[in-house]
């Protein structure tokens, strides 16, 4: 009976992070949610320490304090100072430190035997628990880690060593299928191994470096638009290694989160794809993008000024503005808030933006950038609703976007085929910024540039958008 | 350990996969990115694990790499928990701006 607080603080904890959940899923919840989610953990947090108190007198309190302070600073740090671009590829790192650390909880468990013959290995059915739950923890823990760094890089796009840009590559024959396939069976026998020999340190290094190989060989194929599922279903093995780490320690609180978060980032996961008509094994097992068909472009484009933009917008009734990464990067969402109240104070033009699920690099991505410059949320239009107004629009506005709105999504073939688009290519004009007519991050050219009506404006977002404002003004 | 700890615990985490399944139903794409990052914060109660273990590995003695390895994991934990909160609340922050100009 004595334990029976500590239960009960955890049960609360579970409570916290279920309501917590269940709000992040509704638009006006989610704030409260996220709170939520933090108050349970900080209720079971607090539950462990006064259980340890207590229990077992804190040892090393230094040392446990200072982790706390150091991880906590670092943690916010990184969080408030971190560009809304870059957010994508922090939540992925965050992700992976995650799974790293329910992986270092295992191996920590399992060194402490080898460390100190003296502390008892426990026997019979305890033995079987520890032993698979320390070997699962640390399979899916690493494979999280490993993932969510390359993921972290395709991200970003490259990473820079002694001052030269390499890109991430991304690469995966079909054959690396069943290699990936030897390495889960061979990780699966290391643990059963483990039984026969807990002590065994080369197994437990082994299955270290398996699982994180085996991490790396799963996200290395898988082309950059495809990122963000992947980085879902890496927050969901991070949920189920946590849930891993629950089973080594018996620990209630540890086996509910860790399964919620699994279950639910797998839903999620689900959801994404199905918004991206993409299926999760396709995206998983069969390779897309990759080729270099950069070098492939033969085909060239007259790019068009900011003043004969400014003409034609002289007169249009409705405009649609495509946002995409580019605006992201270029962190122009101001000007183009701004561009949009010149028109409308100017011209009395109705103005409308289309947001392509996937935009950018997360779902979302533009909502929360357009939102920032104080766009009116009702101007903002997801993609079903928007693409039958497209051909009313006297002119649609494409700024650094591709991808999303690259006719190639209605074909058969190429990586894009089948993905949904916003049907710019129907609007009356089209006017796309971008800094040049490379591919997108598909590795796909876009007929989309070549069109009679359509007019390129070569040259970074900031800089075209602030150009066009003031074309407009002088009009 | 005894059997009906074990089947407790399966019990726990069966309950608790069939409720997350129900708890994400409709969502809405902009509220992906959010959600995504505020599990991910959840995940980090790996820091219980973590906090236990660095105790365990000192109560044990003569366990330094235990002790350490444990304390890596509190700090990796600590950061994926407060900088995963954060991130998420300042996205929703921007979400939460948008929707008071609509009312």
């Amino acid at each position: 009976m004595i334990l029976d607080w500590v239960g009960l603080g955890y049960l609360f904890s579970a409570i916290f992070f279920i309501l917590g959940l269940k709000r992040l899923g509704h638009p006006r919840t989610a704030p409260q949610g996220n709170q939520l989610g933090a108050l349970g953990m900080l209720v079971a947090v607090l539950t462990t320490i006064a259980e340890m108190q207590v229990f077992h007198g804190i040892q090393g309190a230094i040392l446990i304090v200072g982790a706390l302070l150091v991880g906590g600073t670092i943690g916010y740090i990184v969080a408030v100072k971190v560009e809304m671009t870059s957010m994508p590829e922090m939540v992925a790192l965050f992700n992976g430190f995650g799974g790293a650390a329910s992986a270092l909880v295992a191996f920590s468990e399992s060194w402490q035997f080898i460390e100190n013959p003296t502390i008892p290995i426990p026997t019979g059915l305890s033995l079987y628990v520890l032993v698979i739950a320390t070997g699962l923890s640390g399979f899916v823990g690493w494979m999280t880690l490993s993932g969510s760094l390359l993921a972290m890089l395709k991200l970003k796009g490259g990473i820079e060593i002694f001052g030269q840009w390499i890109r991430t590559p991304t690469w995966g024959p079909t054959w690396l299928n069943p290699i990936k396939i030897l390495l889960v069976l061979s990780v699966f026998f290391l643990v059963a191994m483990s039984i026969e020999a807990p002590t065994n340190s080369d197994y437990i290094i082994g299955i270290l470096i398996l699982s994180s190989i085996l991490g790396l060989l799963l996200v290395l194929p898988i082309g950059g638009a495809d990122m963000p599922v992947v980085v879902s279903l890496l927050n969901s093995l991070s949920g189920i290694a946590a849930a891993f780490t629950g089973f080594i320690i018996l620990n209630s609180v540890l086996i509910i989160a860790g399964s919620l978060v699994g279950a639910s980032g797998l839903v999620l996961t689900l959801i994404m794809c199905k918004a991206m008509n993409r299926n999760l094994y396709d995206v998983l097992f069969k390779s897309f993008g990759g080729d270099e068909l950069e070098e492939l472009l033969t085909r060239t484009k007259v790019g068009s000024e900011p003043e004969e933009v400014a003409m034609i917008l002289d007169g249009a009734q409705k405009v649609i503005i495509v946002p995409g990464y580019g605006m992201a990067v270029s962190q122009c969402q101001h000007q183009v808030k701004e561009f949009a109240d010149l028109l409308v104070q100017k011209y009395g033009t109705e103005i409308k933006y289309a947001i392509h699920p996937v935009a950018g690099r997360m779902p979302g991505h533009m909502n929360v950038l357009l939102a920032e410059a104080n766009v009116p949320y009702e101007q903002l239009i997801e993609m079903d609703d928007i693409n039958p107004e497209m051909p009313e629009a006297d002119l649609a506005l494409v700024i650094g976007a591709n991808d999303t709105c690259n006719p190639a999504g209605r074909g058969d073939e190429g990586p894009l085929a089948g993905m949904p688009i916003i049907d710019v290519d129907l609007a009356q004009t089209i006017v796309v910024v971008k800094r040049s007519l490379a591919v997108g991050y598909a590795g796909v050219d876009n007929d989309l540039f070549y069109l009679d009506k359509t007019l390129m404006l070569f040259g970074d977002g900031k800089q075209m958008i602030t150009d066009l404002n003031s074309a407009i003004k002088d009009a | 350990m005894t059997t009906e700890l074990l089947i407790g615990s399966i019990s726990l985490l069966v309950i608790a996969i069939f409720l997350g399944v129900e708890l994400i139903t409709k969502v809405p794409p902009t509220l992906h990115t959010p959600l995504m990052s505020g599990a991910n914060a959840i995940s980090g109660i790996s820091i219980v694990g973590a906090l236990i273990g660095a105790n365990v590995s000192y109560e044990g003695g003569n366990t330094a790499t235990s002790g350490v390895l444990a304390c890596i994991a509190l700090v990796l934990a600590m950061i994926n928990v407060v900088g995963g909160f954060a991130v998420t609340r300042r996205m929703l922050n921007m979400i939460a701006g948008k929707k008071k100009d609509k009312s």
